[in-house]
């Protein structure tokens, strides 16, 4: 008897009931998984978008009111401010960090003396948790007493008052979280970089070709990979990034360095008003979709093609 | 561009270095001498754990940290083993939906919980669970991130090693034990260390869903405890930010290398 002699329907319903058996394996290995993921992930974002859309009564009892939510954001200028200040935040923060991460990079993989110890410099701040470092920087921000004060009077200039004044406490604020966040980028572009084949600017340099023309000719743009990887997860990264704010300013002065997720916070946990909450948060999950659609639509595509 | 380096660059990168260790080098110093000296900078001034010794004193950071062990030992847990089943289901079998199935896993890894706050408090709620430590948990222990890589590694287990499992008469889940988890071990270190980084240093969701001692973790505890209206010396809020991050910091220092190629692991995808 060989195989051929099995008459196709056997060998037919055999496959079927393998891929059942297949189907049901699969399933439920997922199941644990995908329970949590719906009820943390999926379920929220769906009762997100329904909740914007009623008002809840101090009886508890919920009112539908369409996009009354919505028009009462349009008009309130600290949400406007919120979103505004997020753009600041992510164009102060994402470009500097990158440019450093790479430069940071770029050193610790050349045979410089003391290389560990400066990627271990560098990276330090990446393991910190963030309401750690927030409390050394308030510090260093301190009216007259901070360390940043310390240095001014050296120089015989007066204090000033950092984080309580609108026009310094953002560029206070990027200035923390780009010494927070660019070593965790310069590891991506190191881990590019020693794949790249030492051939390249070996060959390059034969020619006589510049560091600065290498770099820019070559190197670069084979980073481009890593370069767009890494400007996603910072844009993402900025709208996450808010936990420096609840010691640091309370989104304050005036709300000069409030950020959309520290402003959903209060308004859900402070002022008690989770519609509107919901409201806001629709907002940073268009953002965010957005930001996917980039990153899967467009970018994956294009990224892949070493 | 590895060749010679000029001297000037590597004077920048060093003066880089010494400029991005300052603020932990000034956190230490300020922690371990007295109150007097945290601005003033002197080689005579005396050594102390005395700020170490109030802030213990002060506020249960005992408690907190076992809180904190407790919290990052659940979600590891939890998550290794759900990532491990998940990424195995998408790794080795083909059904129908598969495909639908992973997408909406990758959702989570750009909606995280981190910013569904709202709606996840009110689960949690719901569930009767706010300040206890599983509520701090329970959102994060489907890790999207963990099945994704964890399915990268399970995808590039070779054929033939799953056969001869096989036909020594192991089941899918013996398969998953003896073939594809040894196999996975780096992976393995990598997703952990990156986890209990993480949610040793997660800070806005617990601050959310905790409100006693005994939930706490070292981060809120951190944070109740340096917030302006206690009046603590700065000293001992340095003290204790130091030791908030001592254990981490000391475990990076330590393997310094497995930190670095976990996280460059994780991040190339």
């Amino acid at each position: 008897m060989t195989d051929a002699a099995v008459s196709p329907p056997v060998a037919e319903r055999r496959a079927g009931s393998q891929a059942w058996w297949n189907a049901v394996n699969a399933w439920l290995l997922l199941l644990p998984a995908a329970v949590l993921l719906v009820a943390f992930t999926h379920w929220p974002i769906l009762a997100t978008i329904r909740h914007s859309l009623f008002i809840t009564r101090r009886n508890g009892t919920e009112v539908f009111v369409g996009l009354d939510s919505y028009q009462a954001m349009a008009a309130d200028p600290i949400f406007w401010k919120a979103l505004i200040n997020n753009f600041w935040f992510a164009l102060g923060t994402i470009p500097t960090s990158i440019a450093l991460a790479l430069l940071m990079a770029i050193w610790v993989n050349r045979n410089m003396r003391g290389r560990g110890f400066l990627r271990l410099a560098y990276f330090t701040p990446t393991v910190l948790p963030m309401i750690a470092v927030a409390n050394i920087w308030l510090f260093f921000y301190t009216p007259d007493y901070g360390a940043l004060d310390q240095l001014r009077s050296l120089f015989g200039l007066g204090g000033w008052n950092w984080l309580g004044d609108p026009s310094t406490v953002m560029g206070c604020l990027i200035v923390m979280v780009i010494w927070k966040e660019a070593g965790f980028f310069m590891i991506f572009y190191l881990a590019a970089l020693q794949q790249l084949s030492p051939d390249l600017d070996e060959a390059a340099s034969i020619e006589g070709a510049s560091r600065w023309y290498i770099f820019r000719r070559i190197t670069f743009p084979l980073l481009m990979p890593t370069t767009l990887f890494v400007a996603i997860n910072a844009v993402i990264n900025s709208f996450k990034l808010v936990d420096h704010l609840v010691i640091m300013t309370k989104g304050g002065p005036n709300n000069a360095s409030t950020l959309l997720l520290y402003y959903i916070y209060e308004v859900a946990f402070t002022f008690q008003d989770s519609s509107y909450a919901a409201t806001l948060t629709v907002v940073l999950l268009i953002l965010l979709s957005a930001v996917a659609l980039i990153k899967f639509g467009y970018l994956d595509r294009r990224i892949h093609y070493q | 561009m590895r060749g010679r380096t000029h001297p000037v660059e590597a004077v920048a990168a060093w003066l880089l270095a010494l400029v991005w260790l300052a603020p932990l080098a000034y956190a230490f110093w300020s922690a371990l001498h007295p109150a007097a000296y945290a601005t003033s900078f002197s080689l005579s001034a005396p050594f102390t754990l005395e700020n170490f010794a109030r802030a213990w004193k002060q506020a249960p950071f005992a408690r907190y940290y076992l809180n904190t062990i407790v919290l990052v030992t659940l979600v590891l847990a939890g998550q290794l083993i759900l990532s491990t089943l998940a990424a195995y289901a998408f790794a080795r079998f083909r059904f129908r939906g598969s495909g639908i199935a992973f997408a909406l896993v990758l959702l989570q890894l750009m909606i995280m919980p981190d910013v569904l706050i709202v709606e996840n408090y009110r689960a949690i709620a719901k569930l009767g669970l706010l300040d206890t430590i599983p509520a701090i948990a329970l959102p994060y222990l489907a890790s999207a991130f963990g099945i994704f890589l964890l399915r990268q590694t399970f995808k590039s287990v070779p054929q033939e090693l799953v056969e001869a499992a096989r036909v020594e008469g192991a089941g899918p889940l013996g398969i998953l034990w003896w073939v594809y988890v040894p196999l996975a071990r780096p992976t393995y270190i990598a997703f952990g260390l990156v986890s209990v980084s993480y949610h040793w240093n997660n800070f806005l969701w617990p601050l959310i869903v905790t409100n006693s001692v005994e939930a706490r973790p070292l981060t809120v505890g951190l944070a109740v405890f340096g917030a302006p209206e206690t009046g603590v010396d700065w000293s001992v809020i340095t003290a204790a930010t130091v030791m908030t991050m001592a254990p981490l910091l000391i475990a990076f220092l330590l393997f310094q290398r497995q930190f670095v190629q976990s996280f460059m692991r994780a991040g190339i995808r």
